[in-house]
């Protein structure tokens, strides 16, 4: 058994971290691109990685019928590893003929994998010499997916890592501006967008931008607001330009979403009954759309496999809005500090487990026998069929869960299993 | 480097997957990083297995790279090994593994393994996912076949059945349907491999009188060698269609040395008659466009032309290593050969044939939305919907009505074709309608990459009024339309395409 590491820390998250090590049954950070290349319209995703990564991609994407979508992978062959081919120079020509074939791109960015990180394939570099070829008419940059380095939702930390030494400085003593980091889908970025203009915050960016090409600005005056807990990298990259992060509960359910966009108001100086009078509307719809998944949850007990790590706000949400229960709240890599307000108000004697031995992990399942088991698509019907009611991480991170309007719609996803296995008479 | 969007194959180490997920009591520790664990999920989402597949991923991180990565690997094989005691254990490495070359087989040989361990080279940038899968059988075939063990001379034949995996395209229901036929005929079953097989049972593969090579792609390399150790010969038609049903029948028949009679009369072949009842007279000379695995294209080929009566407009395959059985098809047929896994190369192959059908992989499938094709799906690599939870086979004579179903299921119905032609300007039969039985499965063609084929060049030869006509004609025929008249003015040297050269081309073409 792995020894617990007492962490010293305030409130409920006193908790002991259990840290594993094992088989760990996740995506590895290629796997962003699914949905970063359908935000970033005028972007372009070339892996260069092994017939192993485009296989990934498309086991991910699905049956997605996109009619070219914008990713791809550089299949490294043998006569590339055996030196008879330059792999800078392959990937000068297909990077060519890929701008030929798509000029519309604004954005390429490369994607490092596994082999081309094994072997050394210097992709900065890369991007450096194809980005002057190709100056004026695309930008192009780089960043890591690989599985030995990244576990999935870490992907889009990369990328966005990758963009911020891109985006135009803030002029100094400009009025602030705060900048929402995290891809959402567009309509949820849409209401939030219409909240901050109702409270009076007129200048807000978001990173990523639908354009790749229309970065919003970053300087000391930044005020951001993670979108999405997932983003260590990206946070230090907009420190390191003089960001300041606004330390709030992630926007998932109706007290996490009040207590997102309160940080920015106060923030911004925006007054208090002011505040109180935008946000009470959908405050109040997210409140009633929840009610109707509470009677199905509340007590029910549940268990976070590693993924996303959206798990440990997610686990949050459903203990203090939905009365759930959680038992093991496991995460891929747990950021304390960004996650410190959640990790506070999870229920005493939740335990939370960090990195994943996954057999292990399995046989305590088995022992909890929680309710629900959130989990990978890997795990997910085996665990249906040993008796256990599962939902699959991966709709967490595809779905629009954010924000008052969805609030319903997040707590719809965990009641549905539930709900199923009561109807079923097969 | 290769340009990849879609690909027809996983790599290699997915089809050792394939061979290690039908079996049972066989485990698989896989040398790979973390995000090679998504191939579970072809077998528990795509296939809906409700098992884990017995693959152990040692998972290496940046950090264990240059440190401890082969004693990783060891003590996820010992781990492995207590935890499911297996009765064998493949071992081997992934793409990334084989870059920094721990050996995993000569790690699992100095441990000292309490069961027998079969080591896998599967050249990761080399080879593809078939490959893979008729390399690990091979192996462990080769490993664990006793070789003292030989036939045991009795009247009654026993036969091997070989090829069947996890993820297979069918081959659930196709196992069922051969042995049924072998029923019929009085041969017994040795065993069925790899799907459902023991590690046990393998050993026992020299006790057949001779192999049923069911999946060539899959199958051959071990029944090659069995071939060679054994003396065990091989029945390698593949019971697709009738006509090669009762091939396979009269071959297995005459190895066994038994009267073929009683699976021929198998009265529940209905496949010849649905052909011949005039309701499918209008099936004749249909243009089907076929792609997929070798296999499975070449027989819904000999189906098409032979047993529905198509037309054979186009026949390819993504895997080289059969191309040529797809190569001396096609020359049967008068066709090019199209040997590629650029599903970009395919889809162009398809736009330029205009077939009114298509027959093809879920690749194709999509291809086929996107021109506003009928489709229907032959061959791996299928996505969920293609794993039916009825009895849905591709082999034998129930196999053949399968066939005739889904492949004239997608295609607008004799009578209604006439009438669609006769009342072009009624509203519901419009383009976008589709055929009436199909409902929400009829092809809608999108605009506006629906019909690249279908719709004139700047630069046209064709006149507005004779452009206006061909709209007039259904669309499910329409591409064929233009391309005739389009080569029939070019053959004429005509310089402009109007009311005349349509129908002229029409009165050269008509049959
Ligand atoms: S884990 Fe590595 S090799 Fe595997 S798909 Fe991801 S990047 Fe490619």
């Amino acid at each position: 058994m792995t020894p617990l590491a007492p962490v010293p820390a305030s409130g409920a998250d006193r908790a002991p971290v259990l840290r594993e090590r094992g088989q760990r049954e996740v995506f590895c950070g290629l796997t962003g691109i699914v949905w970063l290349h359908r935000k970033m319209q005028d972007a372009f995703f070339l892996v260069v990685g092994s017939r192993t990564c485009a296989h990934l991609l498309q086991s991910a994407a699905g049956v997605m019928i996109f009619a070219e979508p914008r990713f791809a992978t550089a299949i490294i062959e043998e006569r590339d590893l055996a030196g008879m081919a330059d792999c800078q120079e392959e990937l000068d020509r297909v990077v060519t003929r890929l701008l030929d074939r798509r000029p519309e791109i604004r954005t390429l960015f490369l994607v490092g994998s596994c082999p081309s990180e094994v072997i050394k394939l210097d992709l900065a570099k890369a991007a450096q010499r194809l980005g002057a070829k190709h100056a004026h008419r695309v930008r192009i940059l780089n960043y890591s997916g690989s599985g030995i380095e990244t576990t999935f939702t870490e992907g889009e930390d990369a990328c966005l890592a990758a963009l911020v030494p891109e985006m135009p400085t803030l002029a100094r003593g400009s009025a602030g501006e705060l900048l929402i980091v995290g891809t959402l889908p567009d309509i949820v970025e849409d209401q939030f967008l219409r909240l901050f203009a109702e409270l009076g915050i007129a200048r807000v960016g978001v990173l990523p931008a639908r354009k790749a090409a229309d970065l919003p600005a970053v300087g000391p005056d930044t005020r951001y607001l993670l979108a999405q807990p997932f983003l260590t990298e990206t946070a230090r990259a907009l420190e390191d330009r003089g960001a300041q992060r606004l330390e709030a509960l992630f926007p998932f359910g109706a007290e996490g979403t009040t207590d997102w966009l309160h940080a920015a108001a106060l923030a911004f100086g925006i007054d208090e009954m002011h505040f109180n009078r935008v946000i009470a509307p959908g405050r109040e719809r997210a409140k009633r759309a929840i009610e109707h998944s509470r009677e199905r949850l509340a007590g029910k007990r549940i268990t976070f496999l590693p993924d996303s790590q959206l798990e440990v706000p997610l686990a949050r949400f459903l203990a203090t809005e939905l009365g759930m229960e959680p038992v093991e709240v496991g995460t891929p890599y747990l950021n304390r500090r960004i996650n410190a307000r959640e990790l506070a108000m999870l229920p005493e004697g939740t335990r939370l487990s960090e990195g994943q031995h996954v057999d292990k992990q399995l046989d305590r399942v088995r022992a909890d026998r929680p309710d629900l088991t959130v989990c990978g698509l890997g795990l997910a019907n085996p665990l249906e069929a040993e008796g256990f009611s599962t939902k699959w991480a991966i709709e967490l991170v595809f779905s629009p869960i954010h924000g008052f309007e969805q609030a319903g719609d997040l707590a719809e996803l965990f009641a549905r299993p539930l709900r199923r296995r009561d109807v079923l008479r097969v | 480097m290769q340009l990849a969007v879609w690909t027809y194959e996983g790599p290699p180490h997915v089809g050792a997957m394939r061979v290690a997920t039908a079996m049972e009591g066989l485990h698989y520790v896989l040398h790979a990083p973390q995000g090679d664990t998504y191939a579970d999920l072809l077998f528990t989402m795509i296939e809906r297995r409700g098992k884990r597949p017995p693959v152990t991923y040692t998972t290496f991180q940046a950090r264990d790279l240059g440190k401890d990565t082969a004693q990783l690997f060891q003590d996820a094989a010992r781990d492995a090994i207590e935890r499911f005691q297996p009765q064998a254990l493949m071992v081997g490495a992934s793409c990334t593994a084989e870059l920094i070359q721990d050996d995993p087989a000569g790690l699992a040989e100095a441990m000292d393994l309490p069961c027998p361990v079969i080591p896998l080279e599967l050249p990761s940038y080399q080879r593809k996912e078939n490959w893979g899968a008729a390399e690990s059988f091979y192996q462990l075939v080769r490993t664990l076949a006793d070789q003292s063990i030989r036939p045991r001379g009795s009247e009654r034949k026993l036969a091997n059945i070989l090829g069947p995996t996890a993820l297979g395209f069918r081959h659930r229901d196709d196992v069922i349907e051969v042995r049924k036929m072998l029923d019929a005929l009085g041969v017994e079953v040795n065993l069925v491999a790899p799907l459902g097989a023991t590690p046990a049972d393998l050993t026992r593969i020299g006790a057949a009188d001779f192999n049923i090579v069911l999946y060539p792609e899959i199958g051959d390399e071990a029944a090659r060698w069995l071939e060679r150790t054994f003396r065990q010969p091989a029945v390698r038609t593949v019971p697709i269609g009738v006509g090669a049903t009762r091939d396979f029948i009269r071959e297995t028949a005459a190895l066994a040395g038994v009267d073929p009679a009683p699976a021929l009369d198998d009265d529940g072949s209905r496949m010849p008659w649905w052909s011949r009842s005039v309701d499918s007279t209008y099936l004749t000379g249909k243009r089907v466009f076929i792609f997929g695995d070798a296999t499975h294209a070449v027989a819904a080929a000999r189906i098409a032309a032979e047993e529905l009566g198509f037309e054979v407009c186009g026949l390819g395959c993504y895997n080289r290593e059969f191309a040529r059985d797809v190569r001396d098809a096609a020359k049967l047929y008068g066709v090019e050969p199209l040997i590629t896994d650029d599903h970009l190369a395919v889809e162009e192959a398809i736009a330029a044939a205009s077939p009114e059908l298509v027959l093809g992989t879920q690749m194709e499938r999509h291809i086929a939305k996107r021109l506003g094709l009928p489709c229907a799906v032959i061959s791996s690599p299928v996505h969920v919907q293609d794993f039916p939870a009825r009895h849905s086979p591709q082999m034998g004579f129930e196999g053949a009505n399968v066939i005739f179903d889904s492949w004239v299921h997608p295609l607008v119905m004799g009578l209604e074709e006439h009438l669609l032609t006769m009342f072009r300007e009624d509203f519901e039969f419009s383009d976008t309608a589709g055929a009436s039985h199909l409902h929400a499965h009829a092809p809608k063609p999108v605009t506006p990459v629906a019909e690249p084929a279908n719709e004139p060049a700047p630069g046209s030869l064709w006149t507005a009024e004779a452009e206006r006509e061909l709209k007039k004609i259904p669309f499910f025929v329409r591409g064929k339309a233009r391309r005739n008249t389009e080569l029939f003015a070019a053959e004429q040297g005509r310089d402009a395409i109007d009311l005349a050269t349509l129908y002229d081309a029409k009165a050269h073409y008509a049959r």
